[in-house]
């Protein structure tokens, strides 16, 4: 990191990529690094607390949340692989620490360097192309909050477009939601069920032959019901497909000879 | 009524396996949200026309003490009485007590949400006065005896089959083989009913979109023209309204007309839009001997200065309901009381307690459709996460929950630990997660109860990453920048 030409990114790679996807984390480095930035990964980072937070524990919300800015303030980006996770950062945190004196301006600070990848990408380091190439027609999901919270609906297209052999079938229904909401997907299950179906049909409906999101939880959420259903569609985070890591398997699918 | 809200799971299961509810909500989920996006396409000024209703709002509860005694002050200067009423009791009472003094023995409604919330029907039936549902959609459920499944098409979930046998069943003095097939044949037979109700009525009740201060004046939308039928053909005109109904001028009153139909069924305006000011004057042909508004809080007053403040800034537009992939899944009366959607799931917990509602903040993604649509940007997924918060302080909801989420909590707090419990539990996970994913798996069966569980492989991100991995890199091509 002794580059001091380039912007210091601090990577929140958020605690589901983290934990279930780590290829998700390589790819995110790569376009980073690929756009020019010297990218840190602090090992001190858990999760952004939004778990606590839409579950009404605001005092846990708050602690998690001072860790964050704790280990991310020093850069001078803070980009997830995530419109919800970035979405907490930016829209939420100043929200959360309103009436805090001591934490609001740190907060705030916080909020306006933290981005979400692909709109980091584009609306940042202006990056118009990715050197990738993936065989296959694709579909996307706008995430709610990427989408609602974030503005983020042409810069993955954008990016996604520039991928050869990347062809994308718009769905009719991509700005629904896919039904996960965090914890309330176990919670209603049943309701979660007919909107994760709802959003099946829609991604089937496409002919695509992967679907691509820019959140893990509405890919594992979307992912799993399609293998419940036995529908052959795949499902990746687009920023495997724009970085060239696509060799392994997708979500919830076995590795080769597994 | 008694809120069925405590057995919301219950009843969007029930919603959920009832086929001719889904194919009902199926063709609302298309029908509204694709009427509003073209009605505000037609209209450039449809996003600033929103900002200015939301301030119009704004101001009229930062003032509310003053614009309502304006406006009762204008009520009585145009020979009509205001009645203030606390709750739902003392509203149903002042009501009955009006209707008595009438000797009424009809009252004709139009649609209003609030005599839905003061359940104004069933006392009036048990002190001997009819009352007559005149909206066809409250008509017909009035028939069912069901409360409204939605707040502007309240009879949103029943197919016409269901109409003609309700129809058939209520109206038992006709011919039992007509024929009902025809929507048009369903809406005769209710307008020929409704006409002798509309000349034979005492008294006629209806809500208020708004009421306008400058004037004293309520305002009534509806498309079938019943509002007016209601007001003017019987003695005495009672308008049911609640307190945060009210708006400065009559150019503030155009002012949110022109985002209330847009928002709600797509309309540029709604069939009928009817301005009401005082019983008629010596020189009017026609009009109400008396005019009485019952004014009621029920709790709003409350709500002032809460951080459910903003809700009150609702125009009962039902764009919320429209747009919400909840309400869309479950309909209307999983809800469980006489709102429902977004705004009920923010307003029911206000006004029938915490307690008995306290599924519906929960029942969110917080996908924020809601508030992307409202045309006074109430901010619904803050609000419902405002719920969620009182509710944690309050201890409600499963103890196995809070445990497990204060658990995550405390690590979560702690990275060192976070980070060595977590590495333990993914190469635990990766153990039995050879076929990529999991069917089924202890305390996680909320989730694979509906779908399969992708499962971690090997070892965390950071971990790799600080050990120096850097992912493989084999599909990807010969690394350069792109600009």
């Amino acid at each position: 990191m002794s580059d001091t030409s380039k912007p210091t990114v601090g990577l929140f790679v958020t605690c589901l990529v983290d934990l279930m996807r780590p290829v998700v984390g390589f790819a995110t480095v790569k376009l980073l690094e690929d756009a020019g930035c010297a990218v840190e990964v602090p090992q001190a980072q858990t999760c952004c607390g939004q778990p606590a937070y839409n579950s009404g524990d605001k005092a846990d919300t708050l602690d998690i949340a001072k860790n964050v800015i704790e280990v991310f303030e020093k850069f001078d980006y803070v980009v997830a692989p995530s419109g919800s996770c970035a979405g907490m950062i930016k829209d939420h945190y100043p929200e959360a620490f309103a009436d805090d004196p001591k934490w609001i301006a740190r907060a705030e600070a916080l909020s306006e360097k933290t981005y979400e990848l692909m709109s980091f990408l584009t609306d940042v380091m202006n990056v118009r192309a990715t050197n990738a190439e993936f065989a296959g027609t694709v579909t996307y999901h706008d995430s709610c909050s990427g989408l609602r919270e974030l503005g983020i609906k042409d810069q993955p297209r954008e990016l996604l477009s520039s991928v050869r052999g990347l062809n994308i079938a718009e769905g009719k229904e991509t700005e629904t939601c896919c039904g996960f909401g965090g914890l309330f997907c176990v919670k209603y299950p049943d309701i979660s069920e007919k909107m994760v179906d709802a959003k099946v049909d829609d991604i089937v409906a496409t002919g695509a032959d992967t679907v691509l999101a820019g959140d893990l939880g509405c890919l594992m959420n979307i992912a799993g019901r399609l293998q419940r259903r036995g529908v052959d569609v795949k499902a990746r985070h687009a920023a495997e497909v724009l970085a060239g890591m696509t060799a392994a398997p997708a979500i919830g699918e076995p590795a080769e000879g597994e | 009524m008694q809120p069925t809200s405590p057995n919301f799971k219950q009843n969007a299961r029930d919603a959920i396996a009832d086929d001719p509810l889904q194919a009902a909500l199926a063709k609302l989920a298309v029908g509204f949200p694709m009427r509003r996006l073209e009605a505000a396409a037609r209209l450039p000024e449809f996003e600033d026309l929103r900002d200015q209703a939301r301030d119009i709002k704004n101001h009229v509860l930062e003032n509310l003490d003053h614009y309502l005694e304006a406006y009762e002050k204008k009520v009585i200067d145009s020979g009509g009485h205001v009645h203030w009423c606390r709750d739902a009791k003392e509203a149903r009472e002042t009501i009955l007590d009006i209707c008595r003094k009438a000797d009424a023995k009809t009252v004709t409604k139009s649609k209003s949400m609030i005599s839905e919330e003061i359940a104004v029907n069933a006392y009036l039936e048990e002190n001997g006065i009819e009352p007559v549902e005149t909206d066809l959609g409250e008509y017909i459920i009035q028939l069912r005896k069901e409360p409204p499944s939605h707040i502007i098409a309240p009879a949103i979930h029943l197919s016409k089959e269901q109409v003609a046998d309700t129809f058939r069943n209520s109206h038992i003095d006709l011919a039992a083989d007509r024929d009902l097939e025809e929507p048009r044949a369903l809406l005769e037979e209710a307008r020929a009913r409704l006409r002798e109700k509309f000349l034979g009525a005492d008294v006629g009740l209806t809500g208020a979109n708004m009421l306008i201060a400058e004037t004293g004046t309520n305002v009534l939308v509806t498309n079938e023209g019943n509002a007016d039928l209601t007001n003017n053909l019987p003695r005495v005109h009672v308008v049911i309204a609640s307190i945060e109904k009210i708006v400065p001028t009559l150019e503030d009153a155009s002012t949110i007309l022109r985002v209330l139909a847009r928002s709600a069924t797509g309309q540029d305006i709604s069939v009928y839009t009817t301005f009401c000011t005082g019983p008629r004057r010596p020189e009017d042909l026609d009009g109400p001997e008396e005019y009485h508004v019952v004014l009621l809080d029920n709790g709003r007053s409350e709500m002032i200065g809460s951080e459910f403040h903003e809700m009150l800034r609702c125009i009962r537009c039902g764009a919320c309901l429209n747009h919400c992939p909840i309400y869309k899944s479950v309909g209307g009366h999983a809800y469980g009381w006489v709102y429902s959607g977004p705004m009920g799931a923010v307003l029911i917990p206000n006004l029938i307690g915490m307690e008995e509602a306290q599924h519906l903040p929960n029942a969110s993604t917080l996908c924020g459709k809601c508030e992307s649509v409202c045309p006074m940007r109430i901010p619904l997924p803050k609000m419902l996460r405002k719920w969620r918060e009182r509710q944690f302080k309050a201890e409600m909801g499963s103890s196995t929950a809070r445990w497990a989420l204060r658990s995550w909590a405390w690590l979560a707090k702690r990275p060192a630990l976070y980070r060595w419990t977590m590495t333990a539990g993914v190469a635990l996970l990766s153990q039995f997660g050879g076929r990529g994913r999991f069917k089924s798996l202890p305390l996680a069966g909320g989730w694979t109860s509906k779908r399969d569980l992708a499962a971690p492989a090997g070892d965390t991100f950071i971990n790799q990453y600080h050990k120096g991995a850097r992912g493989d890199q084999s599909g990807a091509l010969m690394r350069k920048k792109v600009h």
